[in-house]
């Protein structure tokens, strides 16, 4: 069980405080998820090639070998460590560098993949994640966040949200899935892998799985609807903005506000308290199966 | 084989009371309601056995060398915790399933012993607050009767999920046993049957739950324990969550556990056995470095101190009896057993709590059989019961050299079948094998 | 009057104040921004005005209080509650009254999903729309709704009474439209007045349950 947050900048003003405004968001979120914690920020955005987070599980990672290896490799238009992520923006494709991840640098994981895109997982307390990773100076268009308590499967920065399901797209989720094991075993026949036994992930799966198919997004989540049995609230991140959805049962909780200067959801009122102005927000709670969405133009 | 006529083989998997029942079936298009807990044969904690002393282990002697079995439970957070003279309490069990004179049977007999009592799906009756000394009060996903007087005369609260006999499922009562007085406490019509809600009405998930539980402690001004019961099946991440959701005792009901009305086959095929649910509660527990700061009650199938000690060996805090102390009451007597030829049953043998015509006046809410309970004497049978369960403990505890019971450890046991030893995880008697454990 | 700032103080203490309090006392809450289980458990005759967004459970378990919030409600609001007045300027989340016992609920804006549900003897007037599966088993006492109600009205509802002004999305299983009868106008007539809702009794229609399911029956299989 858990605590999602996700803020979208409407005012472009406000861009720079994408991180100073998330975090509280964030940190209201402890109690429902003291485990870990999550974020997924969008910003920086490369047209030119891809821009790829990878997670190093060993506390002993050696960076500076790493960032040599790469630029011996690829032409990089910036390359940053954010403890034990880092975050490359490269010139070139996103198959050539994921493929020479794999071949070469097997330790490592990829969180996010795509050009705005930059996820950053880690275990513990979400206030010393916010703490560590720095997110209060995050500049951005929008970001994602997930508090986590464990349900049934272990706690570790792998099976931590968002779980990222295809390029500039993530997902998290409040919620329990009840069908999740035997579709995940019908998702890996179809040829998408996962890392761990979390639910989340195979919900992230699906939804990728069905934009491989042709579904556009709205799509992709009306399918999901007939096809993932349990209860979730699901805030997805896309290249543009974000969007929101809840199973049709809807007992997981879901509240959004609106403002000129933002969009925002969670799953209490107390993190959308900490943004300003949400005193005159326009506050409502989602239907269920409707998708609710913003864009940037 | 029968014995009229010995070239009659019974199936196994159609023997005779299985074909009874596709037949009841066929006749009245409905699934088969009973009371009482899973009959099927799966492994106990008659299959695991004590390690007693030897040349190097020393037993305790009797009467001055002490085997105290005091025990405190809900420490964590609540101001007032529960303090009991034996870890054998009394399980919830619903003014509605069964009559005032037991609810009062109970709780004299609980406060004879020292232990507690707890209330079950209809709510507090004065009966049982006034004869029980200690009393534990439910709060399940029907709310019928909660109140918040009630709530703070409690002393301590159950936040009930699930039950072993039907985790998932929700209480029942029907129509013959929604009398007038339980009619008004539930706020039903009267002689209806009462559906259940499975699920609480306000909260969903552990997230949830610890905003719940929040709630109810500001309305108690943090005094009462909070436990949470559930019933046995995914126990590890259960117990895990009703941790990290703020619970001071965690409550996990096995699958022998009783009911007063089900499906049987929710009964007899949802839930795993107590055995393994100990173990995985306890592992949990451990894990999160919360064993004894939050305290495990245990339920379903104890029915000696044989079993007690066993439950707290694995270790476990406490554990509660519901079936067992029905029957001490005088469920199942054979001085009724013609009467319960009449109705189509047996002593020994009677499950049909939730028909309401129970000869021994405890599953019943018809005055005229509710009488037959004689409350004052109801309760020295239930404190003798408990008494010979808690001197039990103390044998055995003492045979394996400890003080205090909650020094008796997994170490020992053994197990005399393999299921046991993998469920358990104490090794298979004569060997060091725990089937299951570190790949083996 | 005190005022208590929850910005100083902790809902521990804002309940322990409340909870001690005497009839009659009047307090004013402020800085809520969303926290749980404010004002609940209280027992007496008392004025608490809350001014902000609360989180969880607000005025759970009421007895007697008259509680204004200024702001809207979190899941929960007023559940169990016994006696007294709860009133809400703004929206209620889920569950609004949950297994409420009695007293009134008025909720000025919408209530969201399960509004009312296993309700035992509560009054609740909601002056906009009410989400799906409310009143969802509600055993006893009235649900009244100035605005449209969703999906599965009433499912499975035992024997309170649901009145609704605007659209019905869907009846649940067992709910069925009733007729208006004199006492229900009075009684509908009653609630309007004391929750100083302005609307016409005429433009009700009343709503409850068709009593199939008070037996475990063969011919009812269909349902379940």
């Amino acid at each position: 069980m858990c605590g999602i947050v996700g803020l979208f900048i409407k005012n472009p003003k406000l861009e720079s405080q994408l991180g100073a405004l998330v975090a509280p968001m964030l940190s209201e979120m402890t109690e429902r998820g003291p485990d870990s914690a999550g974020m997924a920020v969008y910003r920086d955005p490369n047209e030119s090639g891809c821009k790829v987070t990878v997670l190093a599980q060993e506390a002993d990672f050696n960076w500076t070998k790493f960032e040599s290896a790469v630029s011996s490799n690829f032409s990089v238009i910036r390359f940053f460590v954010n403890q034990n992520h880092a975050v490359l923006s490269l010139g070139t494709s996103l198959n050539e560098v994921e493929e020479w991840l794999r071949e070469n640098w097997g330790e490592l994981s990829v969180t996010s993949a795509g050009s705005n895109i930059e996820i950053f997982k880690g275990k513990g307390n979400p206030s010393d994640f916010i703490e560590q990773f720095d997110i209060k100076n995050m500049t951005g268009t929008h970001a994602l966040g997930h508090t986590r308590m464990a349900t049934e499967s272990a706690i570790t920065t792998e099976h931590s949200h968002p779980f990222s399901t295809g390029q500039d797209l993530c997902l998290v989720h409040n919620g329990s899935l009840s069908n999740h094991n035997r579709l995940r075993e019908t998702l890996k026949r179809a040829g998408v892998q996962f890392k761990t036994d979390n639910d989340s992930e195979v919900a992230a799966g699906y939804l990728s799985w069905r934009l491989s198919q042709g579904d556009d997004l709205d799509e992709a989540l009306n399918h999901a609807i007939d096809d993932l049995d349990g209860f979730y609230t699901f805030a997805i991140g896309t290249k543009d903005g974000f969007a929101v959805m809840r199973d049709p049962i809807g007992c997981k909780p879901a509240i959004m506000a609106e403002t000129d200067d933002w969009a925002a959801m969670s799953s209490e009122y107390r993190a959308i308290a900490t943004l300003p102005g949400a005193e005159n927000a326009r506050i409502w709670e989602p239907e269920p199966t409707q998708i609710y969405s913003w864009k940037r133009s | 084989m029968s014995k009229d006529n010995p070239t009659l083989i019974e199936s196994a998997t159609f023997p005779r009371h299985v074909i009874a029942e596709i037949q009841r079936a066929a006749k009245t298009g409905i699934y088969d309601i009973r009371g009482f807990g899973a009959k099927r044969d799966i492994p106990t904690f008659d299959d695991l056995v004590f390690l007693g002393a030897s040349t190097s282990r020393y037993p305790l002697e009797g009467y001055r060398e002490k085997c105290t079995t005091e025990v405190v439970l809900g420490n964590r957070f609540a101001k007032n915790p529960i303090h009991l003279k034996t870890p054998v309490t009394i399980a919830g069990m619903s003014f509605g399933s069964l009559s005032a004179q037991a609810k009062e049977s109970l709780g004299r007999g609980a406060t004879l012993a020292g232990t507690s009592t707890t209330t079950g799906d209809g709510g507090m009756t004065p009966e049982e607050r006034g004869h029980s000394k200690t009393l534990i009060y439910q709060y399940l996903p029907s709310r019928y009767g909660m109140n918040p007087d009630d709530l703070r005369r409690a002393d301590a609260i159950e936040i009930v999920l699930g039950q072993g006999a039907k985790p998932g499922g929700g209480g029942m009562l029907l129509g013959q046993k929604i009398s007038p007085r339980v009619a008004e406490m539930r706020n039903l019509p009267e002689g209806i049957d009462q559906r259940s809600a499975c699920r609480h009405p306000d909260w969903t998930g552990p997230d949830d739950l610890e905003i719940k539980i929040q709630e109810l402690r500001e309305i108690t001004n943090w005094e009462k324990p909070i436990y949470v019961k559930v019933g046995a099946t995914r126990v590890f991440y259960d117990v895990t969550l009703a941790v990290k959701a703020g619970a001071d005792v965690v409550v996990v009901d096995g699958m022998q556990g009783g009911t007063a009305a089900t499906q049987d086959v929710f009964i007899e095929h949802v839930g795993i056995p107590t055995l393994p649910a100990v173990r995985m509660a306890v592992e949990a527990l451990q894990e999160m470095d919360m064993h004894r700061k939050v305290q495990l009650i245990v339920s379903g199938g104890i029915r000696s101190g044989a079993d007690v000690a066993k439950a707290l060996a694995l270790g476990a805090d406490a554990v509660s009896i519901g079936t067992a102390a029905l029957i001490a009451l005088g469920d199942q007597s054979p001085e009724f057993d013609d009467e319960y030829k009449e109705i189509g049953s047996a002593a020994g043998f009677w499950d049909d709590y939730q028909a309401g015509n129970d000869p021994a006046g405890i599953t019943t809410q018809d005055p005229e059989l509710a009488k037959r309970l004689d409350p004052i004497l109801g309760g020295r049978r239930l404190a003798n019961y408990i008494n010979v369960l808690t001197l039990e403990l103390q044998t055995l505890a003492r045979a394996c050299g400890k003080s205090h019971v909650h020094n008796l450890e997994p170490e020992d046991m053994v197990a005399l079948t393999m299921e046991a030893a993998a469920m358990a995880g104490v090794p298979l008697a004569g060997t060091s094998w725990i089937p299951g454990k570190n790949g083996m | 009057m005190s005022t208590i700032d929850l910005n100083k103080s902790s809902i521990r203490e804002l309940n322990e104040k409340l909870q001690n309090s005497s009839p009659g006392d009047k307090f004013t809450v402020n800085n809520t921004v969303g926290k749980h289980a404010l004002s609940v458990g209280l027992t007496k005759n008392i004025n608490v005005e809350i001014n902000g967004h609360v989180g969880y459970y607000c005025a759970g378990m009421n007895q007697e209080a008259l509680i204004k919030i200024n702001g809207n409600a979190g899941p929960g609001l007023a559940e169990n509650m016994m006696s007294g007045e709860v009133r809400v300027t703004g929206n209620a989340s889920q569950y609004a009254a949950a297994t409420a016992h009695g007293g009134l609920l008025v909720i000025e804006g919408d209530a969201s999903s399960r509004c009312g549900i296993s309700m035992k003897g509560v009054n609740i007037v909601v002056g906009g729309n009410i989400g799906h599966m409310s009143a969802f088993m509600a055993q006893s006492g009235c649900l009244v709704v100035c605005g449209d109600a969703g999906d599965a009205l009433g499912d499975s509802v035992y024997e309170a009474k649901i009145y609704v002004r605007g659209k019905v999305k869907s009846l649940g299983t067992d709910c069925i439209e009733k007729e208006m009868r004199d006492e229900h106008k009075q009684e509908l007539t009653e609630l309007l007045k004391q929750s100083n809702m302005g609307y016409k009794v005429e433009d009700f229609r009343r709503y409850g349950s068709a009593r199939k399911l008070y037996n475990f029956d063969i011919d009812q299989v269909d349902e379940y």
